[in-house]
């Protein structure tokens, strides 16, 4: 919302420098974004006519034009870009040696090889809004070289653009600005001036209004306006509309314009003669119903999920649409004589859901889908007339209908002085409570000692309850004067132990050169379609590119894309790691997709393959207590994965699978460009955690020397060197302490098909040290408990 | 014998042993000195033919020299099993500039680094740190939050929908939530008051990438809800967290009226640069202010839809993004640097 401070003074006597402004607008919650001097620097700009217009010899889009700055005098050429204005029209022309207001100097250049002695000026490049779309042309009656300030009644103001939160509807205007000001500065405002005899004016013979969706307007005044004609807004006026960012069009238009500007409050003026039996009326669309908007774009109204509303003519026709839109067949043109001006006020969601709906969104439906002001339509009406009397002197009020299906509702809250302290931190007394409220026309009467009924302001539809009217209080008694209070809890502060371990997690994986990623939660189809998990994807509904329209289901496809582009930019080979969440479809009776916050590790550095992707998992096993016969790790074909190189990570007890470890397959390595091999280790982060851990109590461990007997089987390749060494665990018997692997080898001296898998068995017993006799003992054990359940033999 | 040839002895043996430069050649002399047919061992048969006066002189003489060869012997033991370990040590000399592929660590992201310091901070003040899911209903995004359907403020928040049926079958009701105040409901769902909760985590709004914005970002969110909490808490904390993060005392923070459907009043909040320390610096554009997050007290109708009763109860909630918080501490310019995971960017942090 932007703010001129020359308007805002009309209503309120502000002595305030810009910064004291800024700084109590922000105070007040209305945020200042930007301010914006205006009127300075125009010094050399002054008024032009265009006398002939003609091609460029050497440019299609730029083109030459003459102007004088005197009637008869010396013609000078432009070069121009802007194709808006015709032969005749007068022109604001920045003459050479001035500046602009944004710095630009203007000299005499030579545009394609043609001189431009100076140069014609947009609204935006006069600092007056934003209108960047052609030229600015004045009235016609304007005097020639005379300078633009003049000629525009500029004076020189300074803009606020604020920007206005959706509780303050009433912010959207002057007024409102206006009151907010006036009550933290403890000065009076002064509302426009309304004339009499419009709110006066008798009622239609037969009522020129009607609503019968009442739940979408409570309250349609019409006023009914003879001898009107269309012509320039007063230069005032129009300046008024630029500065705040909107464009002049007509006295009409414009004076619905300014009247929203300054009290907001939407109007629509129809072309009387042009409404069937010069009537309205307002209902709910029906289903397939067109109407062509003022933008001249035919518009079908819904009924589906939400019914818009409309406005319609005395033959129930469609000729707009409520809160959003005027159409196109009773729009006010050169012709009109009579206006049936309608200002309604609209339920804000109702709008809201059509403009969304439509993807139109405009000064008038932000307002309406705030919540208008309905108690001020009266006045809004009365303010247009005297706006439009200002070009049409002799316009008649026919008649003023206020069609008011819905009687107004008394609004009020009953506010605690305690609850006010209680949540604000302040020490504020009944009085002081009520003197912050009635400036802002929260009107506070005591009822008893610290209680105050407070009539709730018609400007503010958002305010409904007592903590409505404890922040109005908070915000005029001010932010910064609410003491520092520190809090006093008993509580203690700590992680869980799921939190713990994902801290640990990423220590130990750090520390082993692992780098921790963060990749999109949004994949591309192409990602998913080998997926493991095809059937249960869960897409986007409203994506921003057909790349990220689905839920990644797992974290592999964003590690591989990681690994491609570091590939690209020649990176050194890399481990990564990501712990995130990822989505498929829900389970049975839910609603929420199934989430899982998931540990994916990458290998690919040199030498990584699918076993430095089991070695991390045996390390964080270990790092987590995690029993170490828990969990097994089944050889299982994982799509996506290395189908002679992957497995399931799987609980011993429940065969629940928690994960997966492996290799990514070259086939999908390739097709992401990635070389080399890329160990993987999948798994369910929580699934994971809530495996059973050895207990934190000490072990002892013995005082007697262990021994260590070696054995090499030579095992069948269908037989896992995981079976083997649970073979030896269990056969070794009780002076049993660990089995690890040492060597593993295949070629001459091993039958085809198996391997040589060489083990040491360490043996110790906690109170003696072992006989022989105890160690050959354990060795037939082991080795008869492998034969029994592998069939591996001895090797020779 | 007389003692002139016992002194020629002595220093024959002497340089003999001195002349050895190697532990063989020292061996071969301790035996050709000290051995059992070395001259000097031999010299004592020459005492049974002296008088007892003489022999005594001459036995001590003898002894002396011994001595000193011996300890010579010792010398040069040292001396040459120095210089040898000295020159089997040459022979392993590492140029220790010499590195091949040196392994480095690896790092946690600069979000998870950012996380843990606003985790730890939080906890120090008795706080619990909550995690939730990324997918919510629009209850818990919205309504339960105050967001009425079709009011302005969620015109604020654009959000992405899952191509999933919702509560009553309804297409717009399953969404990425744009905040981590749903977890806010969650939490009161989940515990009686006294709440003291922080709540990072991933959220979304449908947003095209540029420097200060991703559509997936990352907030923090911390709620207190017990007995008579107010704005002065509110401010209060949000002063002690900032010492604490910025590690630098004095640091203000500023409460500017805004709007936000869940809390009431509400505020944005700004802090002193803690760069600058308020004098104007280019991190805060030379205000002394950075624009941290949002506040504000929990709504009387947020804490009953977590089933707290607001007459027994207040309670403030605040946030901010910690994303932007990691790219003002690290002068990250641009946000969309991290999209790609490039381990240039990765081991900086």
């Amino acid at each position: 919302m932007k703010i001129s401070l020359a308007w805002l003074r009309e209503m309120v006597p502000v002595a305030s420098s810009v910064d004291e402004l800024s700084t109590l607008l922000n105070g007040l919650g209305l945020e200042v974004e930007g301010t914006k001097h205006i009127g300075a620097g125009l010094g050399g700009i002054v008024t032009a006519q265009v006398q002939t217009i003609r091609a460029h010899p050497n440019a299609d889009k730029i083109r030459l034009v003459d102007v004088v700055t005197s009637p008869g005098g010396e013609t000078l050429q432009i070069a121009c870009g802007a194709w808006n204005f015709f032969e005749g029209d007068i022109v604001p022309l920045a003459t050479l040696g001035s500046t602009m207001p944004d710095g630009m100097a203007i000299e005499r250049r030579k545009m394609r090889g043609e001189w431009s002695n100076g140069m014609l000026c947009s609204p935006r490049e006069l600092g007056l809004g934003e209108d960047h779309g052609g030229i600015l042309r004045l009235d016609p009656s304007t005097a020639l070289g005379q300078p633009i300030s003049e000629a525009l009644g500029i004076v020189e103001d300074v803009v606020f653009d604020l920007s206005v939160n959706p509780n303050r509807p009433d912010a959207m205007s002057v007024l409102g600005v206006a009151r907010d000001v006036a009550a933290k500065l403890r000065l009076a405002v002064t509302p426009p001036a309304m004339i009499s005899g419009v709110v006066e004016a008798p009622k239609s013979a037969v009522e020129r209004g009607s609503v019968t969706a009442i739940d979408l307007c409570d309250r349609l005044t019409v006023t009914v306006i003879r001898n009107v004609a269309v012509v320039p807004s007063p230069m005032w006026v129009q300046d008024r509309l630029l500065v705040s960012g909107m464009r002049p069009i007509s006295n009409l238009v414009d004076a619905s314009n300014l009247v929203m500007l300054e009290l907001g409050i939407p109007s629509h003026a129809f072309d009387l003669d042009k409404l069937s039996d010069g009537r309205i009326g307002v209902r709910w669309a029906a289903a397939g119903e067109k109407v062509v908007t003022l933008d001249e774009i035919e518009r079908t109204l819904s009924v589906e999920h939400h019914t818009d509303g409309v406005i319609t003519d005395g033959a129930d026709r469609a000729v707009g649409i409520a809160g959003v839109m005027g159409g196109l067949t009773s729009e006010v043109s050169e012709t009109t004589t009579s206006l049936l001006l309608e200002i309604a006020h609209w339920t804000p969601m109702c709008i809201a859901r059509t403009a969304k709906r439509l993807g139109l969104r405009s000064e008038a439906s932000a307002r309406f889908e705030r919540g208008t002001d309905p108690e001020a339509l009266p006045a809004a009406a009365a303010r247009v007339v005297e706006i439009v009397r200002l070009t049409c002197p002799d316009l008649v009020v026919e008649s003023f209908d206020d069609i008011r299906p819905v009687p107004p509702v008394h609004r009020s809250a009953r506010v605690r002085t305690d609850r006010v302290n209680l949540v604000l931190g302040a020490a504020l007394s009944d009085t002081d409570v009520a003197s912050l409220l009635n400036p802002i026309g929260f009107t506070a009467t005591l009822i008893e000692p610290g209680l105050h009924e407070v009539v709730l302001p018609s400007w503010r539809p958002d305010s409904t309850e007592e903590i409505d009217v404890v922040e109005e209080v908070g915000r005029h008694h001010g932010y910064d004067r609410i003491a520092r209070q520190h809090l006093r809890t008993d509580l203690v502060g700590r992680l869980t132990p799921l939190q713990r371990d994902r801290r640990h997690i990423g220590d130990l994986l750090t520390a082993s050169s692992v780098n921790e990623v963060w990749t999109s939660t949004f994949v591309s189809e192409r990602d998913v379609t080998e997926s493991r998990v095809a059937d249960r994807i869960v897409r986007v509904a409203n994506p921003m590119s057909p790349d990220e329209s689905v839920m990644r289901p797992s974290l592999l496809p964003g590690m591989l894309r990681v690994i491609s582009h570091n590939t690209k930019h020649r990176n050194r080979p890399s481990r990564l790691f990501e712990i995130g969440h990822t989505f498929t479809t829900p389970r049975p009776d839910q609603i929420l997709p199934y989430e899982r916050e998931h540990l994916c590790v990458a290998l690919a550095a040199e030498r990584d393959d699918a076993r430095s992707a089991v070695n991390v998992l045996d390390q964080l096993i270990a790092l987590l207590r995690i029993v170490p016969q828990a969990l097994v790790v089944r050889a299982t074909e994982v799509p996506g994965l290395h189908p002679t190189r992957s497995a399931q990570i799987v609980n011993t007890g429940t065969g629940f699978p928690v994960g997966f470890v492996g290799e990514v397959d070259p086939s999908v390595l390739a097709s992401w460009g990635i070389e080399g091999r890329v160990g993987i280790l999948d798994v369910d982060l929580e699934n994971f955690a809530a495996q059973p851990r050895r207990s934190t109590d000490i072990a002892s461990f013995s005082r007697f020397p262990s021994s260590d007997i070696d054995l090499a089987f030579v095992v069948p390749d269908t037989i896992t060197a995981g079976a083997v060494s649970a073979a030896l665990r269990s056969g070794a018997g009780a002076l049993f302490e660990s089995v690890s692997m040492f060597d593993t080898y295949r070629g001459s001296g091993v039958t085809d098909g198996h391997r040589s898998l060489a083990f040491r068995v360490r043996l110790v017993s906690a109170d003696h040290t072992l006989s022989d006799t105890e160690l050959t003992s354990a060795r037939q054990g082991a080795i008869d408990e492998v034969s029994k359940q592998t069939g591996a033999v001895l090797r020779a | 014998m007389n003692l002139d040839e016992l002194e020629a002895l002595r220093a024959e043996a002497i340089a003999a042993l001195t002349a050895a430069t190697t532990s063989d050649e020292l061996k071969t002399a301790d035996i050709a000195v000290l051995g059992k047919k070395a001259p000097l061992t031999a010299a004592n048969q020459a005492l049974g033919s002296m008088s007892s006066e003489d022999r005594k002189s001459f036995g001590a003489a003898i002894n002396a020299a011994r001595a000193e060869v011996t300890a010579t012997l010792a010398t040069c033991r040292t001396a040459i099993a120095d210089v040898e370990r000295r020159a089997r040590l040459e022979t392993e000399r590492l140029d220790l500039t010499e590195r091949l592929d040196p392994e480095l660590p690896g790092r946690l992201h600069l979000i998870s680094q950012t996380i843990r310091d606003l985790e730890d901070i939080f906890v120090g003040m008795g706080f619990t740190v909550h995690y939730g899911n990324e997918v919510e209903t629009d209850w818990f995004n919205f309504e339960a939050l105050n967001f009425p359907p079709a009011h302005p403020a969620r015109s604020m928040h654009d959000t992405f929908f899952l191509d999933l049926p919702g509560t009553d079958g309804r297409l717009d009701d399953v969404l990425l939530r744009t905040h981590t105040s749903p977890m806010q409901i969650r939490v009161m769902k989940g515990q009686k008051p006294p709440i003291y909760a922080v709540m990072p985590g991933r959220c979304y709004r449908v947003d095209t990438p540029d420097a200060r914005h991703l559509p997936i970002f990352h907030q923090i969110e911390a709620l207190v809800i017990d007995k008579d909490i107010s704005l002065g808490h509110l401010a209060g904390t949000i002063e002690q967290f900032i010492a604490a993060y910025f590690g630098r005392d004095n640091l203000k923070v500023r409460l500017r009226p805004s709007f936000f459907p869940f809390t009431e009043p509400s505020a944005e909040f700004d802090i002193t640069c803690p760069f600058c320390g308020g004098t104007g610096c280019r991190v805060c554009s030379q205000s002394g202010w950075i624009e941290l997050g949002g506040c504000g007290m929990v709504h009387p109708n947020v804490l009953r839809n977590g089933g707290i009763d607001p007459e027994e109860y207040t309670g403030f909630a605040w946030g901010f993004g910690i994303d932007r918080l990691a790219m003002n501490r690290h002068n990250v310019e641009d946000l969309r640097v991290f999209l790609d995971n490039d381990l240039r960017l990765l081991q900086q942090f």
